[in-house]
């Protein structure tokens, strides 16, 4: 029978190995301290560690078990069961002092003396005695919450990197590229070899997002753009005439520091929702502006569009949210931008979508350029369209 | 008589060189039209009445699988029988498996001459036995129907059924179940509780909804809602049809045997597609 199962079933699913990881960890200190009550020469081992056991797994007991049992009074959720709120403190402040109150009542028993005497005979070891074990039970809490709390953030962060991969390698998108390259080195060498050349870049491009942190440093957006057309030039040489394609990026927003993948996922929703649904394909424009002290990118598609989302004279209870796991995602990195950023979403069925993204310009990169004289068009666009 | 066949695939690339790889895997092929979305692969198969089907499982317009139930509802009793079906895919590891359960034939890309060559001996063998008269005596259409039935039914795919620009397909969430459908009526927005649905047709863009008194658009595509309505309820009757069940008066069959239906509160009748008339027999 494994171990967790022997804890009882009202415990959630899920919560069992932590429960009895975070008790096995209070036992062993609990030794410890029961080691080092023996050491004063006050008590004898047996009394010594009746209190220190009896005090610790009470109070364990109390606000470990006892938080996870009462977790929907709580209003937490596995598998931590963490939340700070005013209810929570509340409670784990009347779970130390009950679990020490129990506690202190066991050892008491077992040692055949009155902790409350004490506080006649030696106030001030009655409240070294009180505060150490509360001291130390609070310390075991911080440790344990701010350990969840690290783990979940991990897990989060986990999660996001996965699921950006999911979306990008899709297996769709490689396996159609694979076919299309496979006749293009029959037919076109050279246009193969390209084609290799910009699969290359895509993928390596996708697993350092999946890799580093998602907010990473160095990027910039001529990057990004670079990565945007390594994409669009394999959806050109698959999509064949329906999709026509501009990048239209001014020079002087090239070196502008851009988190990695932030555009690239707009773009491949715009195809693989926007425009590959649609027979007769359309254009793709994506463009970045200056725009006083923001930066303003635009995704947009003549592709069939979205129908308008839930609670907008659709119904109630549409399946989808608004625009699916990119869009989400775009939306929640900008929210962690130094300086935020927006999203807009403009989406007619059958006209396509536009989407505008705004950040705050980065001061450092106005500053390593010279500044622009006034009497030269403050933009020249490097407009790059596929072959017709 | 000559073997025809017709490609229907996006890819223009993938389109040619697949009609390259049949030309050396089966010469005496002729590959009649080649079409690059599921609603003109359904025109063209009527027109020119191919003998084999090559079908892109993600195509605009309609998918691969819709193409070809809407070819078999609307593929003339009389003439040639009907097409010998190849579906081509690149990633659908749901539909390989339901493939495979049907007996479907399928290719998946980047299509291989060893694999193609086993697809045309395949092909060639129902070929020579289709010039002869079978000896099964069963309705191959009826045959091929029940299949993509099968396939088309909710989950059979996983998600990859309904939309073909579906990604990789996760394991499908049961969505909420609907109760009030909201329309926009002028700068009005009804609500509609789904008991007083009859029908739910599509209609262009649009999905009508129909109630005894009141006939209103929405913009949720038909497919998006049929998963959160309850199935012993609401009967699909054609692609873009869906009726109470409860509401149905009668169904009717013509002399070409095409089943229509009546139903109590509205005057019109509903045409029922071969794919659905299963569920319209006499106890």
């Amino acid at each position: 029978m494994p171990l967790p199962h022997l804890l009882p079933r009202w415990l959630p699913e899920g919560s069992h190995s932590g429960l009895w990881r975070r008790g096995a960890l209070v036992a062993v200190v609990a030794g410890f301290i029961g080691l080092f009550n023996w050491a004063q020469k006050e008590y004898s081992l047996a009394v010594g560690m009746a209190y220190s056991y009896g005090i610790s797994m009470s109070i364990w007991f109390c606000t470990d078990v006892l938080r996870v049992a009462l977790h929907r009074w709580l209003g937490t959720e596995g598998p931590h069961f963490w939340r700070l709120s005013p209810r929570m403190v509340l409670f784990l402040l009347a779970g130390t002092v009950v679990g020490y109150l129990l506690g202190t009542a066991a050892g008491d028993a077992v040692g055949q003396r009155s902790t409350l005497a004490l506080l006649w005979d030696s106030p001030r070891r009655f409240w070294g005695f009180l505060f150490s074990s509360l001291g130390i039970s609070l310390a075991f809490l911080a440790f344990f919450y701010q350990r969840e709390k690290g783990l979940a953030l991990e897990r989060q962060a986990t999660e996001a990197r996965l699921k950006l991969l999911e979306t990008q390698l899709e297996p769709h998108m490689l396996f159609n590229t694979l076919a299309n390259l496979r006749v293009l080195i029959q037919i076109d060498p050279p246009r193969a070899l390209d084609m290799l050349d910009r699969l290359n870049g895509y993928l390596r491009a996708t697993l350092k997002a999946s890799r580093t942190d998602v907010t990473g440093g160095g990027h910039t957006l001529g990057a990004e753009f670079e990565r945007l057309k390594d994409y669009l030039e394999l959806m050109a040489v698959r999509m064949g005439d329906r999709l026509r394609y501009t990048l239209d990026l001014p020079e002087d927003l090239a070196a502008q520091p851009l988190p990695p993948l932030l555009l690239q996922p707009l773009v491949e929703n715009a195809i693989r929702h926007g425009l590959e649904p649609k027979v007769s394909g359309g254009a793709l424009v994506v463009s970045a502006q200056r725009q006083g002290p923001h930066l303003v990118v635009s995704v947009r598609d003549e592709g069939v569009g979205m129908a308008a989302p839930a609670g907008e004279a659709g119904l109630v209870a549409s399946a989808r949210g608004s625009g699916g796991f990119g869009l989400n995602q775009v939306r929640e990195r900008l929210a962690s931008l130094p300086g935020g950023g927006q999203i807009e979403v403009c989406s007619q069925p059958g006209e396509g979508t536009t989407i505008v993204l705004r950040l705050r310009l980065q001061p450092q990169s106005s500053a390593t350029l010279p500044a622009t004289p006034p009497a030269m068009p403050t933009s020249r666009p490097t407009s790059r369209s596929s072959a017709p | 008589m000559t073997p025809t066949a017709l490609i229907a695939e996006d890819e223009p690339l993938l389109a040619a060189a697949l009609q390259t790889e049949l030309q050396r895997a089966w010469p005496a092929l002729e590959v009649v039209a080649t079409v690059g979305d599921g609603t003109a692969a359904v025109e063209q198969a009527l027109l020119l009445q191919p003998h084999v089907l090559f079908l892109d499982i993600r195509m605009p317009g309609l998918t691969g699988l819709e193409a070809a139930a809407e070819l078999a509802d609307a593929w003339p009793s009389t003439g040639r029988p009907f097409p010998m079906l190849v579906f081509v895919t690149a990633y659908d590891q749901y539909a390989v498996q339901a493939f495979e359960a049907q007996a479907l034939d399928y290719l998946l890309k980047p299509v291989v001459p060893e694999r193609l060559a086993r697809t045309v001996q395949r092909l060639q063998a129902q070929w020579a036995a289709g010039s002869s008269p079978t000896l099964s005596g069963e309705d191959p259409l009826e045959r091929v129907i029940q299949r993509l039935q099968a396939l088309l039914e909710p989950g059979a795919l996983g998600s990859a059924t309904p939309s073909g620009v579906a990604a990789a397909p996760p394991p499908p969430l049961p969505p909420p179940p609907l109760r009030v459908i909201q329309a926009s009526v002028g700068s009005d927005i009804r609500l509609i509780p789904l008991e007083e649905v009859l029908v739910l047709e599509a209609a262009d863009k649009y999905l009508r909804v129909l109630t005894a008194e009141a006939d209103c658009l929405i913009r949720t595509p038909l497919r998006e809602l049929l998963p959160q309505l309850p199935p012993q309820d609401f009967w699909q009757i054609h692609r873009g049809t869906v009726v109470r069940a409860s509401a149905i008066h009668s169904a009717h069959r013509d002399a070409s045997g095409r089943l229509s239906l009546r139903l109590r509160g509205r005057s019109e009748s509903w045409p029922v597609s071969r794919l659905y008339a299963g569920r319209f027999k006499a106890m």
